[in-house]
């Protein structure tokens, strides 16, 4: 029993951590890419805030784990099918408007997740959680804010903000589908509620989506396999080629 | 903006005025206060479509060092500036007036520092 509820606690940090991880290179993409220097900046933080976050819960998984892997060793040297983020962060970021609605989307379900986690039963949880949730609050300020103002902007930049939800709504479901893990999480009260975790998501994300101007596509169809690790999307493994490779060419390569 | 920028005055205007303009987010200055207590000093500025986006903007350009507890941003075409080549008439009279400066008394030792 107790080993059972280890590795599921093992498997939930991974999540927490995948999700960060993945996101946060995918937005150190843009670093020198941007399309005006202060977006540039800004989104080089928002990957530095989400690596950061990552450190911690994969140093904490890395610890439930008991193996002696660090938070380096869980990053760098798993393959696709041992990550557990959501299909969601590892969509190729598009164009900006593209990045920013996905980063808006994930920031949402991350802002009321990290709220939750503040009040784990685990209290190494729960201090991540406080930590990063104030990252968080200003991650979703700034990306609604940009939603709204592409959404709501020319005809042009709403054509493409249209274009990039009707994309990525589909990925939306996958954060909110609960499984064994997210159940045994809950009724440990290490985890909220995953249904519960939707309405505070859905009470943020559908007005900032109205004042936008766009439309929420018809249809609860939802890509899953990406927490689970059962399919990811083809994109995640050309993301950690590029991610990987130095210790992967270099083993144990420190500076 | 459209308008030469009041607060750049040494920018020749010639230049701002038959350049076709691109059409760029407004310029911002930038002011952070480093600690409770001190002043709002100006630290340098930025672009951005509105007052909230160039605060944040100056949040992640300018505070990401830990360098501040406020910002304050205001919209370059609303400060006023002194021209440079008005220098000599504004500034070269208070050269030769030391008598301004109050350094004609004589301090008492129990003062200390001052």
């Amino acid at each position: 029993m107790a080993q059972e509820h280890q590795a599921q606690l093992f498997e939930f940090l991974c999540r927490m951590g995948d999700n960060t991880l993945v996101l946060g290179h995918r937005v150190s993409e843009w670093c020198g890419h941007a399309p005006v220097l202060e977006e540039d900046i800004a989104l080089a933080n928002t990957a530095l805030d989400l690596i950061g976050q990552t450190q911690m819960w994969l140093g904490l998984a890395a610890e439930v784990e008991g193996k002696g892997r660090s938070a380096d060793d869980l990053a760098m040297l798993r393959d696709v099918w041992d990550f557990r983020n959501v299909l969601l962060v590892e969509q190729p970021n598009g164009d900006f408007g593209q990045t920013m609605l996905r980063q808006f989307l994930f920031d949402a379900w991350h802002l009321a997740m990290l709220t939750a986690l503040a009040r784990s039963s685990n209290a190494r949880i729960a201090a991540i959680a406080a930590k990063s949730v104030k990252e968080v609050h200003y991650h979703v300020e700034r990306s609604g804010d940009t939603v709204i103002g592409l959404g709501d902007g020319t005809s042009e930049s709403h054509q493409r903000m249209q274009k990039a939800l009707d994309l990525l709504w589909p990925y939306v479901g996958e954060m909110f589908v609960a499984d064994a893990v997210d159940d045994a999480m809950a009724s440990a009260g290490i985890a909220p509620d995953l249904a519960a975790l939707r309405m505070e998501f859905d009470a943020l994300v559908k007005p900032a989506l109205a004042e936008a101007t766009l439309t929420i596509p018809e249809g609860g169809f939802a890509h899953k396999g990406g927490k689970s690790g059962f399919q990811h999307s083809e994109h995640l493994g050309h993301l950690l080629t590029q991610m990987q490779w130095l210790q992967r060419a270099y083993p144990g390569a420190s500076w | 903006m459209s308008s030469p920028n009041s607060a750049y005055p040494d920018t020749p205007e010639s230049q701002t005025q038959t350049k076709p303009k691109r059409r760029e987010w407004p310029l911002w200055e930038v002011f952070i206060r480093g600690q409770h207590g001190m002043s709002h000093r100006h630290v340098g500025s930025l672009h951005a479509p509105d007052e909230e986006m160039a605060i944040k903007n100056a949040r992640d350009v300018y505070t990401r060092r830990n360098e501040g507890v406020s910002i304050w941003v205001v919209e370059a075409r609303h400060i006023a500036a002194s021209s440079p080549s008005q220098k000599g008439p504004l500034y070269e009279p208070s050269e030769c007036k030391v008598y301004r400066h109050p350094t004609f008394f004589d301090i008492p030792d129990e003062v200390g520092a001052m």
